[in-house]
């Protein structure tokens, strides 16, 4: 196979682009994605200071080095989850990254930090370990963004992770939720811009990235993740994928441009619901935001 | 040829030669599931690998929502 724009020999076949890239040619395509994407979408404007949710995985690791290689100043923050050798050998591969490149990593610690680790903490509050796993990311990452003063948080969700959300969302007509998935979400108060700039890569394109670029990451799954339903997702919709090329970019982005808007006065209805949470002044709908509350019966004697 | 496949990590001995696509067939894999590593270099699915050769399939989907 030879490469779409040089020639050369390919290292790479994209079938929804109907292309195959060599090493160079392919890096070129993954920064012009993720250029695009964040012009589209108008993630980062010029000075803006960005902190990147960093996990030790593939993902956030290229997503961190693409916005390097694309000129922000980008800070990286790793939360370390307490799940055993999964966490110590992927927070190994974050600070390796940020060593190599002589950036900043922030550091929270769960377990030390707040109290818990995400499998006993989880079980005590009687929730599924991803759902727990989400809400104290979602949470820690907003908080470390207001305290150190960063204008974005962006995350490292790509393309397959938002077909298989919007794919989960659809069957069950989450409208909510629905609302709420796009890959900007704006400042509000009390809550930085989150951007999602991998949302024109896929998985392979990110791991693929990392190869090339020479980026060690955690391979290995997380073990806390095995069996979900999102991985079953994945594989759905990889099956399509298969028959059908380019049907999750379809897929999501006629979502945004065809159907998004639709679901979105009752994602503003909640917004305007936020007030201080009573324990730790983080916007929520009720008077104890459900992080805090997450805490309480995590940490219950 | 050594095919090492991960999670759960393992090693596979296989006679070559063959395609990358025909080798992801036989171990009934999605192409668009994984990469697939030849030394340190990505290959794409008509490569042909050799007895050998060192080859990695490393699954590229996650699962953090």
């Amino acid at each position: 196979m030879k490469c779409r724009s040089c020639r050369g020999p390919a290292v790479i076949e994209l079938r929804r682009h109907n292309a195959g890239f060599c090493g160079e040619c392919f890096l070129r395509h993954c920064r012009e994605q993720v250029r695009k994407a964040i012009e589209e979408f108008a993630m980062i404007a010029e000075g803006e200071r960005v902190l990147v949710a960093v996990s030790g995985g593939k993902d956030s690791l290229a997503l961190w080095d693409l916005l390097l290689d694309l000129g922000y100043e980008v800070d990286g923050l790793y939360l370390g989850l307490g799940i055993g050798d999964y966490s110590d050998e992927s927070h190994r591969y974050a600070r390796a990254f940020a060593e190599q490149r002589g950036v900043r990593l922030v550091e929270i610690d769960l377990p030390a930090d707040v109290g818990f680790d995400i499998p006993t903490g989880s079980a005590r509050a009687r929730r599924v370990p991803c759902s727990a796993c989400g809400l104290s990311k979602r949470h820690l990452f907003n908080t470390a963004a207001v305290d150190g003063g960063y204008d974005v948080v962006a995350t490292g969700h790509n393309l397959d992770d938002e077909a298989a959300v919007l794919f989960g969302n659809v069957l069950r007509w989450s409208t909510d939720y629905l609302g709420r998935q796009l890959p900007v979400l704006p400042a509000t108060n009390g809550f930085v811009r989150k951007v999602k700039p991998l949302v024109r890569l896929g998985e392979r394109e990110t791991a693929a990235w990392c190869v090339l670029r020479g980026i060690d990451y955690i391979v290995e799954e997380c073990p806390m993740a095995a069996g979900n339903k999102h991985l079953g997702y994945k594989e759905a919709l990889n099956a399509i994928e298969e028959q059908s090329p380019g049907s999750k970019h379809a897929f999501y982005f006629g979502f945004l441009t065809r159907a998004s808007h639709l679901f979105r006065p009752q994602a503003h209805a909640e917004q305007e619901g936020l007030h201080p949470c009573v324990s730790c002044g983080a916007p929520t709908t009720g008077d104890r935001c459900a992080f805090c509350k997450l805490v309480a019966r995590a940490t219950a004697p | 040829m050594r095919v090492l496949l991960r999670n759960p990590r393992r090693e596979l001995e296989i006679d070559g030669p063959l395609r990358v696509h025909t080798l992801l067939e036989r171990l009934q894999l999605n192409r668009e599931s994984v990469l697939v590593i030849r030394g340190d270099t990505l290959v794409t699915g008509d490569a042909l690998l050799e007895d050998g050769d060192d080859v990695e399939v490393r699954p590229v989907i996650s699962g953090g929502c």
